[in-house]
């Protein structure tokens, strides 16, 4: 009885492991065999293709655009929420409304909002600040495409970013902030040296989930971007689902996984693993 | 005073951003489309468009949908829940080890999960059938699901479990009747969602699938093909109103959870 209660733990933890390993050990093992063999590997043929370079600059773009913004706005809001109005309960309610909405649908959203007939334009047009439609999508516009997806994943995934930092922040003690307000400190100086400082476990877990995210994000690209924009991720979807080879699409996803995985060791090799067990 | 009203606009500001884009494209589904293109606010509504796109699969591909993450909150609850006890109840060797473990599972990118299980189903018969795409789903959500559950055990008083070994009850009694009641209201947001997750996925769902395509698979599958295919503008609309919906709904119920649940997990 005594093994049994010691075992249990791991008895119960063992299916799900088992699980987990089945779907993402064997995968690997696949993709790896599949874009490295052969006489003419896929790695290569995808390496020395065209596409690369501009899947792996729009995919940069993205990454480093929409992070350092998300961050910023999460912590902007997160101070904003600690203080007590009427109706705060429900503004942070719609506030993370996002957290459940799909890629998909977030794009489909933001399509409404900026197409040439969409509501920003129609509503400029109507009180005559602009006469003819901003484009925001096609070819010759793709750098306001890009602007476009950025924005669909500041207004879809903040939110996620937010939780995260608001929980760190109703753990730091008040009394911290008392007294920065005690010794008359500025916002600016508290946030930069009293909140900045105390949060730093939620902002290192917060950078690392949202960086390895983003590099998975494909609705808002394919649905927005059209043929015009292509990222890493979206590339693995296209060779496999438009293209049906097998092999070039693995050959993308090791690309995925390995910048994943050079992302996540240089985030814990920067920041303290610490900050990211929790 | 000034502060005040700052902090209203503020949480104005918020609301707008937020809500503005999902109430104009939700009125946008129902508009009748040569006056939504005319007026900024349309006047004249129909629901021909959801009749329409109904017509065309994609009320067959919501009923998948729905099945789908019925079958992933199953799964992934059967494989994920006693992992969630035993790391939220017990501390054991190895705990923080694998812990570790499921955020590694959390990150690992479902582009390179995709393309091995379908080339595996073909030969299965798993592919494009529901049990392969929720099984490749329950894979995504599994370390969601576990993370989340051992935050809500966490938060349960051990005292209670004590009292009922007292009293003499068996180790499954205790959890059946002591923990799993005052646990219910967290994992019933837990079940909504791992739902979601499974309602929202894309990448798994399109690859996995070609004829018996989830929702958000259907309505991808145009941008996919590419040339000639982009959707006509009221099947969009109609289809981020119809993806947005349980969203919204499920929400309602789990925001009481959400800081507690997510700030620990740090979920998608």
């Amino acid at each position: 009885m005594s093994f049994l209660r010691r075992a249990a733990p791991y008895l119960l933890v063992l299916p799900s492991l088992v699980y987990a390993l089945v779907f993402t050990g064997y995968p690997l093992a696949y993709v790896l065999g599949m874009a490295f063999s052969g006489r003419n590997p896929a790695i290569l043929e995808v390496i020395f293709s065209p596409r690369l370079g501009e899947a792996a600059l729009f995919t940069a773009v993205i990454v480093a655009s929409v992070i350092p913004a998300q961050l910023a706005l999460a912590i902007f809001a997160s101070l904003f929420f600690l203080q007590n109005f009427r109706g705060r309960d429900l503004v942070l309610y719609i506030f993370v409304i996002p957290l459940a909405v799909s890629e998909v649908a977030a794009a489909l959203l933001w399509y409404t909002m900026l197409s040439s007939s969409g509501f920003l334009n129609k509503a400029l047009m109507r009180i005559g600040l602009i006469s003819r439609p901003i484009y925001f999508f096609g070819y010759q516009f793709r750098d306001r495409t890009l602007l476009a997806i950025v924005l669909t994943e500041i207004w879809r995934a903040t939110a996620i970013v937010f939780v995260i930092i608001y929980a760190g922040l109703q753990m730091i003690n008040r009394e911290y902030l008392e007294a920065a307000d005690v010794f008359g400190m500025s916002f600016w100086q508290k946030l930069r040296y009293v909140i900045l400082p105390l949060l730093k476990p939620s902002i290192q877990t917060a950078l690392v989930i949202r960086t390895l995210f983003a590099l998975q994000i494909v609705g808002p690209i394919f649905v927005l971007g059209g043929e015009y924009i292509r990222v890493l991720a979206t590339e693995v979807v296209y060779w496999y689902s438009m293209r049906l080879n097998p092999a070039v699409a693995s050959a993308w996803a090791v690309l995925v996984g390995a910048v994943t995985l050079a992302l996540g060791g240089l985030y814990i090799k920067l920041l303290s693993p610490k900050g990211v067990m929790q | 005073m000034i502060k005040r009203w700052l902090t209203y606009i503020g949480a104005l500001a918020i609301a707008v951003w937020i809500l503005l884009p999902i109430a104009y494209t939700t009125l946008a589904s129902f508009a009748e489309i040569r006056d939504y293109y005319a007026r900024v606010i349309p006047r004249s509504y129909t629901l021909r468009y959801y009749e329409e796109y109904f017509r065309l699969g994609v009320l067959d591909a919501l009923v998948r949908s729905v099945q789908v993450g019925l079958i992933t909150v199953a799964l992934s609850f059967i494989f994920g829940l006693p992992a969630g006890y035993a790391i939220g109840r017990w501390a054991f060797k190895g705990r923080d080890t694998l812990r570790m473990a499921v955020i590694f599972f959390r990150v690992f990118p479902v582009a390179v999960m995709a393309v091995p299980l379908a080339v595996t189903y073909i030969s299965l018969g798993l592919y494009d059938t529901l049990l392969g795409i929720a099984l490749a789903h329950t894979a995504i959500a599994l370390p969601f699901v576990i993370l989340i559950t051992s935050s809500i055990f966490i938060s349960i008083p051990k005292d209670l479990e004590e009292a009922g070994h007292v009293f003499g009850m068996s180790g499954l009694h205790v959890f059946l009747r002591i923990t799993l009641p005052l646990a219910a209201p967290g994992l019933a947001a837990a079940a909504m969602f791992t739902f979601l997750i499974s309602w929202n996925e894309v990448v798994a769902a399109t690859i996995l699938s070609y004829v018996n395509r989830t929702l958000p698979a259907m309505v991808l599958s145009p941008y996919v093909i590419g040339t000639g295919g982009e959707l006509p503008d009221p099947y969009k609309f109609a289809a981020a109103t119809i993806m947005i919906l349980p969203a919204l709904l499920f929400m309602a119920y789990v925001r009481r959870y959400l800081i507690t649940m997510w700030g620990a997990a740090g979920v998608r």
